[in-house]
């Protein structure tokens, strides 16, 4: 009836899997209870949970993902202090089985469901509005792309209570993760979790690449678009083209746990290193589906603070769509120690050195942006600065890993860890911060204390330096990755510093908490009637914050790149216009929320082997969709005279009479 | 919403939609396009077996080959069956243009009984090869190839289940703009599965059997 599932699969004996379950579910109790007792559950159900409103999705994302980057950054506070500890006779506080838990749930969280979500929840808030239009190609697939995303998140998370998590790293290589070798559930959670949330992913990207190339506002031609439009184009493209990919791998390592079939086992002539390419052939373009949207917030964010035009627009362009094309022809890189000879392993160095070149363009570019610029040291501005100096040191130890006889002296080493840490989050975590800052006053109305978020940041900052660059030096000291033992006594002073520096990170994080409660709390010292708290340039700043749900009365007519800027330039803002027409805006729909969680019954039913709870989810699912399709009065207007009241407040609070 | 956007800028239909001049496109137009890249990441998935089947092609671990295994007298008549469905789907488009509910019904009955046939002839054709023991679990190429070939199997019953569905609409609906959009995206997805088969057949059981 219940499968493999017995009471065997809870922690009743592990007292840190047991104590954090306890202390998990107590915390969602409590905020359950709040939400009925407050009588909460019909304002979320209307605004948020059902909502298909590109901007409270793109919202929701990125609350999960602030969540998750709690949830994975315990994880890591754990990891570093275990090595602070576990030097010779010590053994620290975490088994190895744990351990192995640990780092591989701390990789896929960070990764899937941190960075990719952060960067997601930005494109989902931010395009339209750049664009000039009112939501995404399609706004109710939207909805359901980000509850996939958070049936995945459950999955992860369950295996924390029932069952365990994978112990084969954050891509689950085989031979490791077949069933010979991982004969319990933590590999079917990871996979499972990662083909639901993956189908998500997916949904975004064909959804982000019709819009960006067909809704665009009047006037907007490719050359006019804002350079995040460009980047998050580009990240889109290669989500389309990179995550069948992966959900073909997946899917293969599926049938051989499932099925006895022998893609990637040792006998019966599987060939394990068919994963590794392919699984690649996905994770490195995916680096870029993280990093290229962060490139697209650094180019707003400097370009506005310094007043200026982003320097080299065409170039910035061009260097976006040959690290978009080249992203493909790298992944080789990840293991050249597979021995597929010297002229393989010489092709894909040279490719990987090459793409550094237009990311060094890049950088030069926002660097002649800031030069000349009246440049404001605002905390968008500084995250920024941060990045590039640290994205530009960890791109230079990347070139170094590049080079195939140092990758095979680093290779699984703590230099590596060091080095993808430096550029995941010095690029994509800085970025995902400094568009956090920047768009936050636009999506809620009221802009964030300054003082917390500088001082988040210096902390953020130095904790990176501290925590990261000790790894460097033990990597080249010979300390390997996924270690959680070690005997070398040199190694422990270095190991301490990288702990302080997590514990410095730590503080960056609940200064964070704090510049949110602070700035919720004083919002009406520093609320924004303007809609443009920043002097802005692209057109999200011409509407009002937070925008309505249709986003723009009227579409804007684009005469040129940085639209707002050359509107406010020719004082030709947008202004209440003489007359308005009626538009429709799709309404709510519940689908997205149905969907996931019959995908979680089917997910957590495959994962244990209850045949007929994944059949009762596949089954659902249909049946969902059937009555999705049958829907009657998809659309609601919203009037003229709506419309024409909102717009009116809005231009009044532009410009005081 | 859209086609009230394109309602507030007139000039959308003449300036080349979705280029930047105009403004939005249509919905019809964002609708197709946006299932033109659904089927282009759907072709990338094969592309990942189709690259899964040509590294193990030869790793048969001592169990039977390719062809020992292929008929291709079988796999000609499913061919033929699949290729004519594409022909009968397109008559069915023709008729959907026409808002011609009879042609819609006489076309897609032949679409079903044409694809229903490719996967009888298909099923039968595994059901073989397990009685002979070359299960999925024998080797690696027989886990590629029930992979690949069997993903396109699913891709054809879910199309098959797609056009009911599309049916029952058109019975239900009539010729509502969102039922000649579905339409349309099916028309899209069954001609893909056609070219998906045309690249299997060439590698899996021509290439198989040379």
């Amino acid at each position: 009836m219940l499968g493999k599932l017995t009471w065997a699969a809870l922690p009743l004996h592990d007292p840190i899997p047991l104590i954090t379950s306890l202390a998990v579910f107590g915390l969602v109790a409590c905020v359950l209870g709040l939400v009925t007792l407050k009588g909460w559950w019909p304002y979320l159900w209307r605004e948020w949970i059902t909502s298909v409103d590109h901007k409270r999705i793109g919202v929701m994302y990125i609350v999960l993902a602030l969540v998750m980057l709690l949830r994975g950054f315990s994880d890591a506070i754990m990891m570093r202090s275990q090595l602070a500890l576990a030097e010779g006779l010590h053994q620290g506080y975490l088994p190895p089985d744990h351990y192995d838990q640990i780092f591989s749930a701390h990789g896929t969280i960070m990764i899937f469901f941190v960075a990719m979500t952060f960067m997601i929840g930005l494109m989902n808030f931010v395009l339209p509005l750049q664009l000039g239009v009112r939501d995404v190609a399609f706004p109710v697939l939207n909805s359901v792309s980000f509850w996939l995303t958070c049936s995945g998140v459950l999955l992860v998370n369950v295996s924390l209570f029932i069952g365990v998590f994978a112990r084969t790293g954050w891509l689950a290589y085989p031979p490791l993760s077949e069933l010979a070798y991982s004969p319990d559930v933590g590999v079917d959670y990871y996979l499972w979790a990662l083909q639901i949330s993956g189908i998500g992913s997916l949904l975004t990207g064909i959804n982000f690449v019709t819009t960006i190339l067909k809704m665009r506002a009047p006037g907007m031609s490719y050359w006019r678009m804002p350079i995040f439009c460009w980047t998050a184009l580009a990240s889109s493209l290669l989500i389309v083209a990179a995550f069948p990919i992966l959900t073909a791998t997946f899917a293969m390592l599926l049938l051989d746990r499932y099925l006895g079939m022998h893609f990637f086992t040792n006998d019966m002539g599987g060939n394990a290193m068919m994963y590794i390419n392919l699984i690649w052939a996905w994770g490195h373009p995916e680096v870029y589906i993280l990093i290229l949207p962060a490139f697209g917030v650094f180019s707003e964010v400097i370009a506005t603070f310094s007043g200026k035009p982003v320097f080299g627009y065409r170039s910035m362009v061009i260097a976006t769509m040959a690290i978009c094309v080249l992203s493909f022809m790298v992944w080789l890189h990840h293991f050249f120690t597979m021995g597929a000879g010297a002229d393989v392993n010489g092709f894909f160095g040279v490719m990987t050195m090459i793409i550094a070149v237009p990311t060094g363009v890049k950088v030069f570019n926002w660097l002649f942006t800031l030069y000349g610029g009246r440049v404001r040291f605002n905390v968008p501005l500084l995250w920024s600065l941060g990045f590039m100096v640290t994205f530009t040191i960890g791109g230079m130890t990347g070139v170094l890993l590049a080079v195939p006889p140092a990758d095979f002296v680093l290779h699984n080493s703590l230099f590596l860890v060091a080095h993808f840490h430096n550029v995941v989050i010095g690029g994509v975590i800085f970025g995902a911060m400094a568009g956090y800052n920047y768009w936050f006053p636009k999506a809620f109305g009221f802009t964030l204390d300054e003082r917390l978020g500088k001082a988040s940041f210096w902390c953020w900052l130095i904790g990176f330096y501290l925590a990261f660059m000790p790894l460097y030096a033990l990597g080249l000291m010979g300390a390997t990755r996924r270690m959680q033992h070690y005997d070398n006594p040199q190694w422990q002073p270095l190991m301490l510093i990288a702990a302080l520096g997590a514990l410095v990170i730590l503080i960056g994080i609940l200064l964070q908490i704090a510049q949110l409660i602070v700035s919720i709390r004083t919002r009406d010292r520093r609320c924004d009637v303007t809609g443009d708290p920043w002097n802005g340039r692209t057109l999200e700043w011409s509407t009002a914050s937070p925008p309505p749900s249709y986003n723009y009365a009227v579409l804007p007519e684009v005469s040129g790149a940085d639209a707002y800027w050359h509107m406010k330039q020719d004082g030709n803002t947008p202004t209440a216009s003489p007359d308005y027409k009626p538009i429709e805006v799709p309404r709510n729909n519940p689908i997205g929320i149905m969907l996931a969680f019959f995908a979680v019954m089917s997910g957590f039913a495959l994962v244990w082997h209850i045949w007929w709870m994944a059949i009762a989810g596949l089954v659902c699912v249909f049946a969902a969709l059937m009555v999705f399709a049958w829907r009657e009065d998809t659309h609601e207007e919203i009037s003229a005279n709506d419309l024409a009241t909102s717009d009116r407040n809005h231009h009044r609070g532009v410009q005081p009479a | 919403m859209i086609a009230a956007a394109i309602e507030a800028h007139p000039v959308s239909g003449a300036m080349a939609p979705g280029h930047g001049d105009g403004g939005p496109a249509p919905i019809r137009i964002i609708v197709s396009f946006g299932f033109w890249v659904f089927l282009l990441s759907d072709i990338v998935m094969f592309s990942a077996l189709f690259a899964a089947y040509a590294v193990l092609q030869g790793h048969t671990a001592g169990g039977p080959t390719g062809r020992q295994l292929f008929n291709l007298r079988h796999v000609a008549i499913e061919t033929g069956c699949l290729l004519t469905s594409s022909f009968t789907c397109g008559l069915l488009t023709l008729s959907a243009d026409a808002r011609s509910k009879a042609g819609i019904y006489l076309a897609a009955t032949a679409t079903l009984v044409l694809g229903a046939s490719f996967l009888g002839i298909e099923i039968s054709e595994f059901a073989g090869m397990v009685a002979r023991g070359a299960v999925p679990s024998r080797s690696a190429f027989l886990s590629a190839f029930f992979t690949l070939v069997g993903t396109h199997g699913l891709h054809v019953t879910a199309g098959l289940i797609w056009l009911l569905v599309m049916l029952a609409q058109v019975a239900t609906r009539g010729f509502r703009p969102a039922t000649m959009r579905r339409l349309g995206c099916f028309a899209l997805f069954w001609h893909a599965l056609d070219i998906v088969w045309v690249a299997l057949f060439s590698v899996v059981y021509l290439m198989g059997m040379g």
